[in-house]
């Protein structure tokens, strides 16, 4: 029997291959300190993807997307609206880290986009046992606040986004 | 002015800057001739951790006077002011409620209200200058009693919520309480004449047409006979008590009945609902926009019932968190954001 961890054998898949694209400006969080050169420079859904995808998760050194919890269709994003709505999956049905992992989210999303869009974070239909109860915890702005600015909570986010800076390149 | 039947717009008059963070809470002082004369004080409360008092000046601008800081060691969520003016609690993520008083030009510290086991999401003062509670994500709600020498003793901790309490608030002519709650229910809290024992006394859930999510505030009409609440369900919901309202007689409070539900309206939670003297509710919601509300006069064989008076979209950048009219000016509104911002408001007729 393992202790300690919730899932000790997560599957892990490789990191998908970052197509360039073309004329892409050095890597800078969104918006990009040099004006858009082409009129349909867009904010997309790959740009929020590119900004979450290497957060390592809570448990296991790898990323979230290395171990399936993310994927950039799981991610939709209206510039115009100002909305973000992200789908997660926890890699096990009876996750306690899903509500970190959907802090460690917002907090990178408030981190590389503007402070007026609005972000919705779920678990994906049928992911988790208690995922309406998960739903309502991290889509309430007052719990994610005070989650915060608890200083154990606050140091394992910033150790799920800072060890990503291994990844990115 | 009958505002019913008019067409009404609302004026942003002005934008007060300084906090360093999203503003959760506002405040307007009850008495403010007692705080060294003001016409109008505002308090404001923010993730920055500090509290802010904003005064209006010869000129009808407000200017920030005061700037309570270094005794929160997290988010101040709510602040209220005592009936008599010269008291302000404070209500903090760090657990802590701290009481101050309005001393020789300044506010002092002089009490800080401990116990609860997590953070302390609102405070309010009863009329009648006696009690203070508080509610918390530990579930319960706080009595305490106002003594002499700037003393507070807690004499009720209730328990009945089964999830974080958002909001209190004393009803405004008895001494009867509401709660309400992440567990989507409205509780009504009154001491039993008896024993002076403080149960609830009501509970409003799902089942008795109330909200199908998170409540996040509640608030009294003048009267006290009708009251809003605001929710995660993207409603707001009127409830009545049709019971003849006595100083006394505390009873009457423990049966209140949906009268009506404003649906369609805010897009995203509605996280503040206020009523002014004049009887129009102000909402305050997370898409950004403000609407008022007053009730529709018409066939009074029907159930009464509410019509939109004005919708203000985009009336701060970002989410409000607090909609609060003057007291003393019933045509004045603030609205708080996690802007950073408190915007000043008129209701004006337009011909």
């Amino acid at each position: 029997m393992t202790l300690g961890l919730i899932n000790a054998n997560p599957v892990v898949h490789e990191r998908r291959e970052r197509l360039s694209r073309a004329d892409d400006p050095p890597h800078h969080p969104y918006p990009h300190p040099h004006p858009h050169s082409h009129p349909d420079d867009v904010l997309d859904a790959l740009d929020v993807f590119d900004s979450v995808r290497d957060i390592r998760d809570p448990e296991h050194p790898y990323s979230l997307e290395q171990l399936s919890v993310l994927s950039e269709e799981s991610i939709t994003v209206d510039e115009k609206l100002g909305r973000i709505q992200i789908t997660f999956t926890p890699t096990v049905q009876h996750c306690s880290m899903a509500t970190v992992i959907g802090l460690c989210l917002r907090v990178k999303l408030m981190q590389c986009f503007p402070p007026h869009f609005k972000v919705d974070i779920k678990v994906s239909p049928g992911s988790l046992a208690n995922e309406e109860a998960v739903n309502k915890q991290l889509n309430d702005k007052e719990r994610v606040a005070a989650a915060l600015e608890n200083p154990n909570l606050r140091q394992l986010v910033d150790e799920c986004l800072y060890s990503s800076e291994l990844y990115s390149y | 002015m009958e505002l019913l039947d008019s067409n009404v717009d609302l004026k942003e008059l002005q934008k007060l800057q300084g906090h360093a963070d999203r503003v959760w809470g506002l405040a307007w002082n009850p008495a403010p001739h007692n705080c060294g004369g003001a016409s109008a004080m505002l308090a404001s409360c923010s993730g920055d951790k500090t509290l802010r008092i904003w005064q209006m000046g010869p000129t009808h601008r407000f200017d920030c006077s005061t700037i309570l800081e270094d005794t929160h060691t997290r988010t101040v969520r709510s602040c209220a002011w005592s009936p008599c003016g010269k008291f302000l609690a404070t209500a903090s993520f760090d657990s802590t409620t701290a009481i101050w008083k309005y001393v020789g030009g300044d506010f002092e510290c002089v009490a800080t209200l401990e116990g609860h086991e997590n953070e302390v999401k609102s405070v309010t003062w009863s009329s009648s200058g006696t009690f203070l509670a508080t509610c918390s994500r530990d579930k319960t709600v706080w009595i305490w009693e106002v003594q002499p020498g700037d003393e507070y003793d807690c004499v009720a901790v209730l328990q009945g919520h089964s999830q974080d309490v958002k909001m209190v608030q004393w009803h405004p002519l008895v001494d009867v309480l509401v709660s309400v709650s992440y567990d989507n229910s409205i509780k009504v809290w009154a001491e039993d004449g008896d024993s002076d024992d403080w149960h609830c006394v009501q509970t409003l859930n799902e089942g008795s047409s109330g909200h199908a999510s998170t409540v996040w505030s509640v608030a009294f009409n003048s009267s006290g006979d009708r009251m809003v609440t605001s929710s995660d369900d993207l409603t707001l919901k009127i409830w009545d008590t049709s019971s003849a309202i006595s100083q006394t007689d505390t009873e009457g409070f423990a049966s209140w009945r949906h009268l009506c539900t404003l649906s369609g309206y805010h897009g995203r939670t509605i996280f503040s609902a206020h009523w002014s003297s004049e009887g129009i509710i102000a909402s305050g919601a997370g898409d950004d926009a403000l609407c008022l509300f007053v009730e529709e006069k018409g066939n009074s064989i029907e159930e009464p019932s509410y019509r939109l008076l004005l919708k203000k979209e985009k009336a701060h950048d970002m989410d409000i968190n607090s909609v609060r009219w003057n007291p003393k000016d019933q045509r004045i509104l603030a609205s708080a954001s996690d802007d950073g911002t408190i915007k000043i408001w008129e209701v004006r007729e337009i011909s």
